[in-house]
């Protein structure tokens, strides 16, 4: 799908600071050798199996499948993984590749903290120094992360500037990277940026689909007619796609957060609102104002509150091989509560958006169908939040 | 030879920078005419973008002022109708990739044209997206300023040879803001360009003192200068006026001799 200059279809590009452009032609030379390295692989491999305790399992929810009476409904547990989210996939490919290339620093953005806990964890088991930039705002609402950041060795940075969250914390860490690349890598956390992070991480994430298509042929001995995730974005939906993107018959739906609805002003629903524009690094759909101004995102979920979506998802919705909706805040809370009620798991608020969307599908299929949803990562962040959402007021 | 590289031809140019409703418009108009009259060669203006990624604090905060302030790119036009009504000194934007493609890549350079802007700097394009914006340049006459940085090892050159109006020599690493000292061999990478390339080239990104402004010029045909005025204006709202006007005086007195 990938052309030579990171392209899907319109989408991708690099338009990033003549100061950084050598340092991602680097990444990607780099990349093109390691990817067919048979020692990176097995490394990389070992890593995944050993250390992130994959391949994650495919589970039949029965009991959800029985109350919503529809389709048939398998959880790929990315929930599973070290450190609760499929975030670790990308994070050991990108900080192997990085000490690979003589890297000895990785710098990362985070907005919930999945994905800086995930590169801190990296940084400690490969003998690396780490700094994650963090908006104010998440710090604040996050502090159970930001603790395990510090406790795994890395430094935590506070950024002030725009509105405190996940798109300045983005910012902040290219500013960071133009400052210091000699002994810095990138450790970009979705399927965004400049060409080449939407492919190497793309790759990277893509095991969830190679596990998930294996898995649902061995337990059914047919492919699924829906596949369900999450977009921020957009990681683990386009490694929960990947695979099944060549099955014709294969439905892929990402979910999209609305937070207070797409006809509000508190959304993060890109496709569903957002158009054609250029930033962080790459061409794709972005919200924003008539002037090009970049809008300032809401979701109740941090880990969805960005305001563009991967290139590569871009190009997916204008060719009509994927489909995106989106989840309010409401119906993403529901889930949440009513998958942790009906099947005993705890599923992240971000991960619960794809619930919410497979809530509403399957009772619409048939019983011989089936639905694959992607559970991201674990909830247990997000319990305070959501005690506060319902009127409790809990301390960690 | 181009407006652009008509502000070179009388010596070592002076080029400062503003960003365009910090505080409001018309602090804005009155600060470009007092740079034109204290020896400013050519002038960048910066139109304001929420997530300015190429920019340090000095110049961030300068655009979210700006942008609270209810500036828009149509009104930037205006500013610039209303400016060269007497300015005669080139006028180039500096703005990123969104603003430009979002407004319409054609009807922006349309724009430019008619209300006589004579280039445009895009931090966040680089070599290899170019042709998303140098074609439609070319047609409305709007010369798009090429970038190269200290670590453009093996770019330079290429760089230089298609680049139009001057180029733009990122003296260090990081983002703008003013440092107390650039480390980087500025000799060779002027040098790099100007054996690639006829147009002359600037120096900015860190220069604040008259000093530095000096040393940069020796080894360039210009200094270009952002953050330290953005700081005077930041620092002196509507009153910045006769302060920036006297800093633009006291680095063009620098670098006028060389």
């Amino acid at each position: 799908m990938t052309n030579p200059n990171g392209r899907f279809g319109v989408h991708g590009g690099q338009y990033i600071p003549e100061t950084l452009m050598n340092a991602v032609i680097e990444l990607e030379q780099a990349y093109d050798h390691y990817k067919n390295d048979p020692d990176f692989n097995r490394e990389l491999t070992r890593l995944f199996n050993e250390y992130a305790g994959r391949p994650s399992r495919l589970y039949y929810a029965e009991k959800l499948t029985r109350e919503l009476g529809g389709a048939k409904i398998y959880l790929k547990r990315e929930d599973l993984n070290h450190t609760g989210a499929h975030k670790i996939n990308n994070v050991l490919g990108q900080a192997l590749l990085a000490k690979k290339m003589g890297k000895t620093r990785l710098i990362a953005e985070t907005g919930a903290g999945q994905h800086g806990v995930a590169t801190a964890t990296a940084a400690a088991l490969l003998d690396m120094e780490c700094v994650v930039f963090m908006g104010e705002e998440d710090i604040r609402r996050q502090a159970l992360n930001v603790y395990k950041m510090r406790l795994l060795g890395s430094q935590v940075v506070s950024v002030t500037s725009g509105t405190a969250t996940l798109k300045d914390a983005v910012s902040e860490a290219m500013r960071e990277w133009t400052s210091r690349i000699a002994d810095t890598h990138y450790c970009l956390g979705s399927v965004m940026g400049p060409h080449p992070f939407p492919t190497i991480v793309r790759d990277f994430q893509a095991v969830i689909s190679r596990e998930a298509r294996a898995q649902i042929l061995e337990k059914e001995g047919r492919l699924p007619d829906a596949v369900i995730a999450c977009v921020g974005g957009g990681s683990n939906a386009i490694g929960s796609f990947y695979h099944f993107i060549g099955d014709e018959g294969v439905r892929l739906i990402g979910c999209e957060a609305a937070g207070r609805g797409v006809n509000t002003a508190e959304t993060a629903a890109t496709i569903a609102t957002g158009r054609l524009g250029i930033f962080h690094g790459m061409k794709s759909y972005f919200c924003q104002d008539q002037y090009g101004q970049i809008a300032p995102v809401y979701s109740i979920s941090a880990g969805l509150d960005y305001p563009g979506i991967g290139p590569e998802h871009a190009h997916l919705h204008d060719i009509g091989r994927a489909e995106y909706v989106p989840i309010t805040d409401e119906e993403a809370v529901e889930a949440f509560e009513y998958v942790s009620r009906t099947e005993g798991i705890i599923p992240a608020l971000e991960s619960a958006h794809a619930l919410a969307h497979a809530r509403k599908l399957a009772p619409t299929m048939g019983k011989d169908q089936i639905i694959i949803v992607t559970v991201s990562g674990r909830g247990d962040k997000d319990c305070a939040a959501i005690a506060r959402y319902r009127g409790e007021d809990i301390h960690e | 030879m181009s407006k652009i590289q008509e502000a070179f031809a009388g010596g070592k140019a002076f080029i400062p920078f503003v960003t365009c409703g910090d505080p409001d418009l018309e602090t804005t108009a009155a600060i470009v005419r007092a740079m034109a009259r204290s020896g400013a060669d050519l002038i960048e203006l910066g139109i304001p973008f929420s997530d300015p990624t190429a920019e340090g604090p000095v110049i961030q905060e300068a655009n979210l002022r700006a942008l609270s302030g209810g500036v828009t790119t149509d009104r930037v036009f205006d500013l610039v109708r209303d400016l060269r009504r007497d300015v005669a000194v080139p006028l180039v934007f500096m703005t990123y990739a969104n603003v430009v493609f979002s407004y319409g890549t054609e009807k922006f350079l349309a724009n430019c044209a008619e209300a006589g802007v004579d280039g445009l700097i895009l931090p966040d394009v680089p070599f290899e997206e170019k042709e998303d914006f140098a074609p439609l340049c070319r047609q409305y006459g709007v010369e798009l300023i090429s970038l190269v940085a200290p670590t453009s090892e093996g770019r330079a050159a290429a760089i230089a040879r298609e680049a139009q109006g001057f180029v733009y020599i990122v003296s260090s690493l990081g983002v703008t803001g003013v440092r107390s000292e650039i480390k980087t061999d500025i000799p060779s990478l002027a040098g790099l360009v100007k054996a690639n390339t006829q147009i002359p080239c600037a120096v900015g990104f860190g220069i604040s003192t008259p000093a530095q402004a000096a040393d940069m010029a020796r080894h360039a045909d210009g200094v270009i200068v952002g953050s330290a005025i953005v700081k005077l204006i930041g620092q002196y709202g509507r009153e910045a006026v006769p302060h920036v006007a006297e800093y633009v005086k006291s680095m063009k007195d620098a670098i006028r001799s060389l």
